[in-house]
């Protein structure tokens, strides 16, 4: 089984992420990334896929040079191969979906695996982009996954109850937490990881299809005022939550 | 995400990728293994087997040997990591992974020969066989070169006779790294459980260091075959030996230290007396600082120390000055974390007070603080104080 794992690298969840002077993008000093956690079930899953049915498991993703680190991760959870296509401007959704496609065209998997989102920029749309590019039936935030022959089912959680979806391969499946358990790599893996190789692939320019044009911390939390319960200081509330808050 | 210790000078930002694998994978691994189960371990003074064949398979043993024996191949630096994370954990199982790696396989990979390194060296790496490592005698802590074990020729290999004490998986092992006298010099052998005349009874009653086995080794007579002999003479060779168990540990205070850090920040940041966090007051931060302060220069340390070895330019008194201060500060964190914690301090919801009691096996093990201070004092001054 050909088996492609699209994976991305992400501020580190305990990260206090702060504008950079652009405006448009998130400072990098001092932050530390990571693997993006619903991509480490994606890769799981590609894993166990290849220790059932044989195959190859390719890591794939699309961004700068630091991006390597991901991969050398994928690699040492067991990955056999890794890709870069190296492009610095990666949060336009379809330019990486576009650039994804036309790789994965040249590979033809039978299963592509992506996390439900990255928790970067949190579009949800790559598995959906990537499957529409590649003309592929896609099942997004899949929860349980059994392959038998063609035929590929998976369950998805959805509020109160779970659905059961079929599907053919190829097919591109987007993993939500609870898919499986991610293995830490294993020492010598980590070491054998350092032989495997990383194909670097030149960005294949597309013009991008949405730009950020602004980007902002959230407003933090007024402070609360404390207030008595007699007529005038009722009656100030009241006066306050029209003209200050303007919510009545 | 891994756990991420405090790092308040970046050093975690020079590993590279392979380090910082080895370093998130085991803090992976502690914490979703080790910190679950081993109060109760620690309680009933149990060392968790469960765990022998999880560490192996994560490659925890013998990690810096070759690849062809099954075992990482990994650098010195990773190796630190990794012992940090484990005592983060437990000083008990690091001490576990501590003898295995530094103690048992590294000398049968230096000084063993072929079919004895073929033998135990994939099992060892696996798991599958436990070591020890028999150096103190109930008369010869501090001063091993006393030992009364000794061995004598007689056809086909040797003669072996004496008792060793607080030996650390003594009673679990399927193997022994034993040294003895022989014809007046201390010489090593492989000694395997079963061998007639071997006996390993465990030592009850420790404070500290409870989720880890330590025992007696007794040899009345036991016969060991000419091929188990190791090929190293004098103390160089179990001292050989320590210096890389040592460097192991100058890590893994660094990692209990952080624990116990870690532990009452957030504790201090959340306890509230007098209507503020106890954090807000001036002498909690002192103690905070001071923390910060001293684990900042043992990772320094310890960084330093991992560069050199793995450049093959580590000298063995720059490991004691390591293992000494390390584990110095260790202790006073934990000390220091106590109190923080007030009477919750004493409680088994916290770690405090089990690092605390491990750490001072850790002070005594593998050369005293007092006896590091000689090594040192005799190599700046030329002077031996020892005698
Ligand atoms: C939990 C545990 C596990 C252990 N595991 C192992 C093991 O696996 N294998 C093994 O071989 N050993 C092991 N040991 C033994 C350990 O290495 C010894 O305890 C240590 O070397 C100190 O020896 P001692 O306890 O006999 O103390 P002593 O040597 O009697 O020292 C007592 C005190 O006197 C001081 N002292 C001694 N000589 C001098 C001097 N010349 N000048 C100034 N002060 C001095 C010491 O610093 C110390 O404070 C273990 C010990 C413990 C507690």
């Amino acid at each position: 089984m050909n088996i492609l794992v699209c994976i991305s690298q992400v501020p580190d969840t305990t990260t206090k992420v702060q504008v950079a002077s652009d405006g448009i993008s998130i400072d990098r000093t001092g932050v530390k990334f990571i693997l993006n956690p619903y991509d480490e079930f994606a890769l799981e899953e590609g894993l166990q896929l290849r220790e059932k049915f044989g195959g190859t498991v390719t890591a794939l993703t699309v961004g700068g040079e630091t991006f390597k680190e991901i991969l050398r991760t994928a690699l040492a959870m067991g990955a056999d191969k890794a890709i870069l296509i190296k492009d610095e401007h990666k949060n336009d959704s379809y330019s990486v979906a576009f650039q994804i496609s036309e790789i994965a065209k040249t590979m033809n998997p039978d299963v592509l695996m992506l996390g439900r989102q990255s928790i970067d920029y949190d579009s949800f749309a790559m598995a959906p982009m990537l499957a529409e590019l590649l003309g592929l039936p896609s099942i997004s935030m899949v929860s349980s996954l059994t392959i038998d022959g063609n035929l590929i089912t998976a369950e998805r959680d959805i509020e109160g109850g779970k659905e059961v979806l079929e599907s053919s391969l190829p097919c591109v499946i987007s993993a939500q937490k609870g898919l499986n358990n991610p293995r830490y790599p294993k020492l010598p893996d980590i070491m054998k990881a350092k032989s495997k190789p990383i194909e670097e692939i030149p960005s294949l320019s597309t013009d991008a299809r949405i730009s950020t044009m602004a980007m902002q911390l959230p407003i933090s939390k007024r402070i609360g005022k404390v207030s008595g319960d007699s007529e005038s200081e009722i009656s100030d509330i009241v006066l306050a939550l029209h003209e200050e808050a303007k919510v009545i | 995400m891994s756990f991420q210790p405090v790092d308040y000078y970046g050093v975690y930002n020079q590993l590279s990728d392979e380090e910082r694998m080895v370093r998130e994978s085991v803090a992976d691994f502690v914490d979703s293994e080790v910190i679950p189960i081993i109060e109760k371990h620690y309680q009933d003074g149990t060392f968790p087997m469960d765990l022998v064949p999880k560490m192996a398979e994560l490659g925890l043993f013998g990690i810096t040997l070759p690849q062809e024996y099954g075992c990482a191949g990994a650098n010195y630096t990773s190796y630190g990591l990794a012992m940090q994370e484990l005592e983060r954990g437990d000083s008990g199982i690091r001490s576990f992974a501590s003898v295995q790696s530094s103690l048992v396989m590294f000398p049968i990979y230096s000084y063993a020969n072929e079919d004895m390194k073929n033998k135990w060296l994939p099992k060892l790496a696996a798991g599958t066989a436990i070591g020890c490592f028999g150096l103190t005698e109930p008369d010869f802590g501090s001063n091993p070169s006393g030992m009364i074990t000794n061995a004598k020729k007689i056809d086909g290999g040797y003669l072996l006779n004496g008792a060793k004490m607080w030996i650390t998986n003594g009673s679990l092992a399927n193997v022994a790294v034993v040294w003895a006298k022989y014809e007046g010099e201390i010489c090593g052998f492989i000694v395997e459980k079963g061998m007639k005349g071997f006996s390993a009874p465990e030592m009850k009653g420790k404070h500290s260091l409870r989720a880890s086995v330590t025992s007696e080794l007794i040899f009345q007579d036991v016969e060991i075959p000419e091929s188990h002999k190791l090929d190293v003479k004098g103390l160089k060779g179990p001292l050989s030996c320590l210096t890389q168990a040592r460097y192991g540990i100058a890590w893994g205070a660094i990692g209990s230290a952080i624990g116990t850090y870690q532990s009452s920040l957030d504790y201090a940041k959340s306890r509230i007396q007098f209507d503020k966090p106890i954090a807000s007051f001036q002498l909690v931060q002192d103690k905070l600082v001071w923390m910060l302060n001293e684990i900042t220069k043992g990772q320094l340390i310890c960084m330093q120390l991992g560069k050199l070895k793995d450049s093959g330019l580590m000298n063995p008194n720059q490991v004691s000055l390591a293992k000494r201060n390390n584990v110095d500060i260790a202790i006073q964190c934990a000390r220091i974390a106590r109190d923080i914690h007030g009477a919750n301090g004493i409680l088994q919801e916290y770690p405090i007070m089990r690092h605390s009691a491990n750490l001072e096996s850790v002070r005594t093990y593998e050369g005293t603080h007092d006896i590091h201070t000689l090594i040192l004092g005799a190599d700046i001054t030329g002077i031996q104080a020892f005698k």
